[in-house]
């Protein structure tokens, strides 16, 4: 689950991180209260669940509080369009103001699971405030590794290291250690899935700071985090996201016609693969999981209709833990309740299948069968062709 | 031949009690499998389904000599049951659970170190020796004995692969689903090692996915050490730019992961590489010169 800025900043402040002083606005009244209260020069900056928004123009160094309502404004109720959110943007719903300072320097600092070692993994690098790929792929020897002991956490020495690495003065290196532990321990505690801060800024008094924030954090994990569930923002998501996850559905929306329900992360990938190789477009990603049962597969049967682009249907399924019989009923059954108005391909193989074939042909629907998952996608992209006339 | 599993391999079930661990128990002993027992804390001395229960792995393998034990744990006591399994000095380990948190795994692989215990999964199918043992949740019916070994991060997309080998009559040594988390016990390297020690086994199919460096790394691999015919997908090849808001995970994966250094990687390696996963029945078929 990704979280804003000012939420990934109340976390990291809850573990000793130093941030600026904050205040999070949602009118452009709330904005220039907040600018008061901070004093002097503020910097506001739109919270949406993506980067590049500096570059986008949703962050602006503004002198007093009628210029802090005055960008606010512009900026809230719009949508920011970013290089990572797409063409149409994200809507704009609150902006975070925080005090100025006086930057000297600009690091980068990660935290991330590294999936090649089992562990916990932290990333510096001198080279801050700018996007950390172009660092690894254009000077990679600026950037420093420290793997975290499962056992130990991170270790001081590692802390220190990583500041003389990064070259900074010795006063400040104790100071550095610290930090990056905390950082740390928000990660381990929080069940982070990602912690990034670019930059890490040193102030001229010599003063780190943790000026942006980006928090990710593993879904999986959030059962025992309820204080963190609250910060999930529904807004940032797609409503067919949101309403599929409701469901415990895995569902992405893409720019096709042809609406695609598997079962299994692999062979929704490779269905969207055969799709696109037999000239169609997936609609969108949609994975029913492993352990589905007949309401499942009906949720996320109806998400897929609710979607206006879709002009056909390829369901591809191989039966594991998902029974066909069970997948099947969910199917009738949700096609009998929201109505079939496009063309439905059903591959189907695996655990009960039989059963299943005979569900779906007594249940009367007009459903094409295919026998291969490259018969189904060349059915699909073929029905979807003749909706779109 | 096969590798990790046979008709001797001795099965508990942890988590055998719950709806999913029942449903595939049964499903593991009608297919031929020597399922010895389950393991639910509380219900340890009871009779489930023809199954003794046992209250600890430890009591578990005393009793019944179980080798292996399948793992149904829901998400958030899946880690501390493969660790269980661990410390009771079970051989094999397989934990299909999906969803346990990714720290939880950190904490279990360390704790893993230095211990006996293979483990397989999370998040995974299980493994099969068609004819002789299965012990996971794939469906059995679709394979049948032979010489292919088949290794998959992602389930379903195994049994397409499996489905197409046994409709072309090539059947398979062993099959084994590695799982698709970011933190899994043993992975395609481990595998393909045994399968080229394996005689049994003829031709390898590699199953992989877009993301983190696994797949790069088993092609080095496969350049180096294996002389038996490998066929690969990779799925994802069409698969959008992720909506990850920082860039950290592919910085520490070397800027890999995507489906097109993935194929290249295998290629450069000499495995056959399918743009489709209807081909690889198919692909394995003409490797293998049938």
């Amino acid at each position: 689950m990704n979280i804003h800025e000012f939420q990934a900043k109340e976390i990291l402040e809850r573990y000793g991180v130093p941030v600026l002083k904050r205040g999070v606005a949602r009118t452009p009244e709330e904005a220039a209260a907040v600018a008061q209260k901070l004093g002097g020069t503020v910097v506001v900056k739109a919270q949406i669940h993506a980067g590049g928004r500096g570059k986008a123009g949703g962050v602006k160094v503004v002198p007093n509080p009628e210029k802090a309502a005055e960008f606010a404004k512009r900026l809230l109720g719009k949508p920011l369009v970013t290089h990572q959110t797409g063409p149409d943007g994200r809507i704009v719903r609150q902006v975070l103001l925080e005090s100025g300072c006086e930057i000297a320097r600009e690091l980068y600092l990660g935290v991330v699971v590294d999936r090649a070692t089992g562990k916990v993994g932290v990333i510096a690098s001198p080279e801050g405030g700018v996007e950390i790929e172009e660092v690894a792929a254009k000077t990679p020897d600026r950037i420093f590794h420290e793997t975290i002991d499962p056992t130990i956490g991170f270790a001081p020495y590692q802390g220190r290291r990583l500041a003389f690495r990064l070259g900074l003065p010795k006063e400040l290196v104790n100071t550095a250690a610290a930090f990056f532990a905390a950082v740390t321990r928000a990660f381990q505690e929080c069940d982070a899935s990602m912690v990034e801060i670019n930059p890490l800024v040193v102030t001229r008094s010599g003063e780190l700071l943790a000026l942006d924030a980006k928090v990710s954090l593993d879904d999986n994990a959030l059962f025992r985090h309820a204080d963190l569930r609250a910060y999930r923002d529904v807004h940032e998501e797609d409503p067919r996201e949101t309403e599929a996850a409701k469901y415990d559905l895995s569902y992405i929306a893409l720019s096709g016609d042809i609406g695609c329900m598997v079962n299994g992360a692999g062979l929704a990938m490779a269905t969207m693969d055969i799709v696109k190789h037999a000239g169609g477009e997936p609609a969108n990603f949609l994975d029913v999981g492993g352990g589905a049962d007949q309401k499942k597969v009906a949720e996320a049967f109806r998400i897929l209709l609710s979607d206006a682009s879709v002009k056909a249907i390829f369901i591809n399924v191989f039966g594991g833990i998902l029974r066909c019989d069970v997948f099947a009923e969910g199917v009738v059954a949700a096609a009998k309740e929201v109505g079939l108005s496009v063309p439905l391909v059903v591959r189907m193989e695996g655990t009960n299948v039989e059963r299943g074939k005979e569900i779906l042909k007594a249940s009367g629907l007009a459903i094409e069968s295919a026998g291969d998952m490259a018969e189904g996608a060349t059915l699909a992209v073929a029905a979807a062709k003749r909706g779109s006339r | 031949m096969s590798i990790l599993v046979d008709r001797g391999t001795r099965v508990i079930v942890q988590g055998l009690t719950g709806a999913t661990g029942q449903f595939h128990a049964k499903a593991c002993r009608a297919y031929g499998t020597q399922v010895v027992g389950g393991v639910t804390p509380g219900k340890g001395g009871t009779d489930f389904e023809g199954f003794p229960i046992f209250d600890t792995v430890e009591q578990a393998v005393k009793e019944t000599g179980a080798n292996c034990s399948l793992i149904f744990v829901p998400p958030p006591f899946a880690a501390d049951a493969i660790m269980e399994a661990a410390d009771a000095g079970m051989p094999l380990a397989i934990c299909i659970t999906e969803g346990v948190p990714t720290l939880d795994m950190v904490r279990c692989m360390q704790f893993l170190k230095g211990r006996t215990t293979r483990l397989v999964g999370p998040n995974c199918p299980g493994l099969i020796t068609p004819g002789q043992a299965k012990i996971g949740i794939m469906p059995g019916y679709i394979h049948t004995p032979g010489t292919v070994g088949v290794v998959s991060r992602s389930g379903t997309l195994t049994y397409e692969a499996v489905h197409q080998l046994t409709q072309l009559g090539i059947g398979q040594s062993t099959c084994v689903g590695i799982g698709g988390d970011p933190i899994i016990g043993t992975g395609f390297i481990d595998v393909l090692r045994l399968y080229q020690d394996d005689a049994g086994t003829d031709g390898i199919i590699l199953i992989g996915e877009i993301g983190g460096s696994a797949e790069e790394e088993a092609a080095a691999f496969i350049k180096q050490h294996v002389s038996k015919p490998v066929t690969v997908f990779i799925a994802g090849q069409t698969a959008p730019k992720g909506k990850r808001m920082g860039h950290a995970g592919a910085i520490i994966a070397g800027g890999a992961g995507t489906a097109a250094d993935k194929m290249k990687a295998f290629e450069a390696a000499g495995a056959r590489v399918v743009k489709s996963a209807a081909e690889l029945g198919k692909a394995m078929a003409a490797a293998l010169g049938r």
